[in-house]
């Protein structure tokens, strides 16, 4: 177990230095480098440019510029933003919250929806009811996130008027109940997707259970069917869905920050946009890094959980 | 006559049992002609219709759709949805299939040298694939989008700098099962040299994966062009793209949603049509159903 560790967190050690290569590759792809604000201002003459950059270290062989840049992101030192001088990780820190808790009830939503479709088409299999579910899974799979949401705020928000077009509460209203009532809407847009793949992994995952001889045992035992489901085949094949979790991670991001556009909802994709929209590239770039970081670490988490839950890993 | 004269022909690849299980797949067949009839619209349809894409018509805007000859309405500026549909449609489906075309080559080049050479070099280029899966896509895209210059091109080339992955871990896995098999170590002892045994004798073999993978990436290039060009970062107006005729449409939602769902509708369609596709050449070339 703890050699099994050791090794997982030095794999994502190293993917994380391969990670702010990347990054840092990025940074300087910008018109101008990290200079771009000074490039904005007129009243700055090439001289002062060049001054300003001998001053940050600029000058200085591109590989120095990487480990003095690592070093810094090490310390929690990610830069400031060029909208009001706050410190990147705390603007980051302040949407981190409203993501978290979109993808966090998207991703129950998907868990329930997705597990029950799963596990009904595979004990119905070849039924009407599979048969839908497959082609609405390959459907749901197409259509793009966003618009979704679009004809989600149209149908429920304008015509219906069940929930709130965006935001995610009403000012004034902190209450509890306020921003459920925000929330639904959006996390049902984002749990789409997933519902669509954590059914089909759930079906394949039962099929390939339902049939083995420990369930059969058990149904040979006289345990009912329900039971023989609930606790034999999901309890097994839910394993492979912790793996899964840690792997959708990075498209469950992508898609919040497609959501959150769509619901103005104040999380870490609608600031990516913001900060883009005001070329706060200190911010772009921390929040690039950040979500790298955010999917190492569940992949990091989603590894350790199934180690722990399956004897077969922890002492294999 | 003609019975005898087709047993004596040699068989033909059209006849060949994969052909036929894609033929007999329902879905593929209706994703094949729901993306011919797409791509032709695209290319003739415009032709065809009363108004250019770019023609302005200011008595007429927020027409909805069926007023007089805007079939499908007309936007904020009154031009023509539908034709600009159709334009749009030449824009994003090339940027989709040119990404694919990209993405597939750049993924087959990393994934067989990373299979076949393996050691060193290979756990290297496979972490490098484990390091781009880390940034979420669209964080990664958008940012190039920002930074870099848009245009159709570099949109294109944006996208498929950010999905080779799969295609290269897809090829890995199947050029590492590959490397030690009888006729790739008859290779070897005929003296051919690393690069034909890795593109003429390994690369053939491992083709049905990597077209099921490719079909699948044209469907996720049309999703992620759609969404740039939503945000404003894509494709640049006057230049129509399904992405970017979304972009303003939620301003409008209450009292112009057609300029929302006509779009909409069609981008799901094509993406949906490319799935369908993706999903009959998996069950036809017979390629491990892959999770996800």
């Amino acid at each position: 177990m703890l050699g099994f560790l050791l090794n997982r967190l030095w794999q994502s050690a190293v993917l994380l230095v391969i990670v702010s290569i990347i990054g840092f590759v990025v940074l300087n792809l910008i018109p101008g480098g990290p200079l771009s604000q000074f490039a904005l201002d007129p009243g700055m003459t090439q001289a002062d440019i060049d001054r300003i950059a001998a001053q940050m270290g600029l000058d200085r062989p591109i590989v120095v510029q990487y480990f003095d840049w690592a070093w810094k992101l090490l310390q929690g030192d990610w830069g400031h933003s060029f909208r009001d001088g706050a410190p990147v990780l705390d603007v980051i820190w302040r949407h981190l919250f409203a993501t978290l808790l979109l993808m966090g009830s998207s991703t129950v939503i998907a868990i329930a929806l997705g597990t029950w479709i799963g596990i009904r088409g595979a004990t119905h299999r070849y039924s009407t009811f599979d048969y839908v579910a497959t082609v609405g899974a390959m459907v749901a799979l197409s259509i793009p996130t966003f618009w979704f949401g679009l004809v989600g705020i149209y149908v429920f928000a304008l015509k219906l008027g069940w929930v709130p077009a965006g935001n995610m509460y009403t000012i004034g209203d902190q209450s509890v109940l306020n921003y459920l009532h925000h929330l639904i809407l959006p996390s049902f847009v984002l749990a789409l997707v997933n519902i669509a793949i954590w059914s089909r992994y759930m079906r394949s995952a039962t099929l390939d259970v339902i049939n083995q001889d420990f369930v059969n045992t058990a149904r040979a035992k006289g345990v009912t069917e329900r039971r023989v489901l609930m606790k034999h085949v999901v309890g097994n094949a839910l394993l492979p869905m912790i793996t899964l979790a840690g792997m959708q991670l990075p498209s469950i991001l992508s898609g919040a920050l497609v959501t959150e556009t769509v619901f103005t909802w104040p999380g870490m994709g609608r600031l990516f946009l913001d900060s883009l929209g005001y070329s706060d590239y200190p911010v772009v770039m921390g929040l690039l890094m950040f979500s790298a970081i955010l999917v190492l670490a569940g992949n990091l988490i989603a590894d350790i959980v199934v180690a722990v839950v399956d004897p077969r890993i922890r002492l294999g | 006559m003609t019975a005898i004269a087709q047993n004596t022909a040699p068989p033909r690849w059209w006849h060949s049992r994969a052909v036929r299980r894609f033929r007999n797949h329902k879905l593929a067949m209706i994703g094949v002609v729901m993306i011919v009839t797409l791509t032709l619209a695209c290319i003739f349809g415009p032709y065809l219709l009363p108004y250019d894409s770019l023609h302005i018509d200011l008595r007429a805007r927020f027409s909805p759709p069926l007023t007089g000859n805007y079939y499908l309405g007309t936007d904020p500026l009154g031009r023509d949805i539908a034709a600009r549909l159709l334009m749009a449609g030449r824009i994003s489906l090339m940027v989709g299939f040119f990404a694919m075309v990209l993405s597939t080559l750049i993924g087959t080049i990393i994934g067989v040298i990373a299979g076949y050479r393996g050691g060193w070099l290979g756990a290297g280029l496979m972490r490098l694939v484990d390091a781009f899966l880390s940034f979420p896509s669209i964080f990664l895209l958008l940012a190039l989008a920002a930074l870099l210059k848009p245009s159709p091109v570099m949109i294109t080339i944006i996208i498929a700098v950010t999905s080779w992955m799969e295609v290269a871990r897809i090829v890995e896995a199947e050029v590492r099962s590959l490397r030690e098999r009888e006729f790739v170590q008859a290779g070897r002892m005929l003296g051919l040299s690393g690069a034909h045994i890795m593109f003429r004798e390994i690369l053939p073999n491992a083709m049905g994966p990597i077209i099921v993978a490719a079909t699948l990436t044209v469907a996720r290039a049309i999703l992620l062009e759609a969404y740039v060009s939503f945000l404003g970062y894509g494709i640049q107006p006057p230049l129509p793209s399904w992405g970017n005729m979304l972009n303003g449409a939620q301003q409008y939602l209450a009292s112009a949603p057609w300029l929302a769902i006509i779009p909409g509708i069609t981008i799901t369609i094509a993406v949906t049509s490319f799935n369908f596709i993706g999903d009959g050449l998996r069950d036809a070339l017979d390629v491990r159903s892959d999770p996800v």
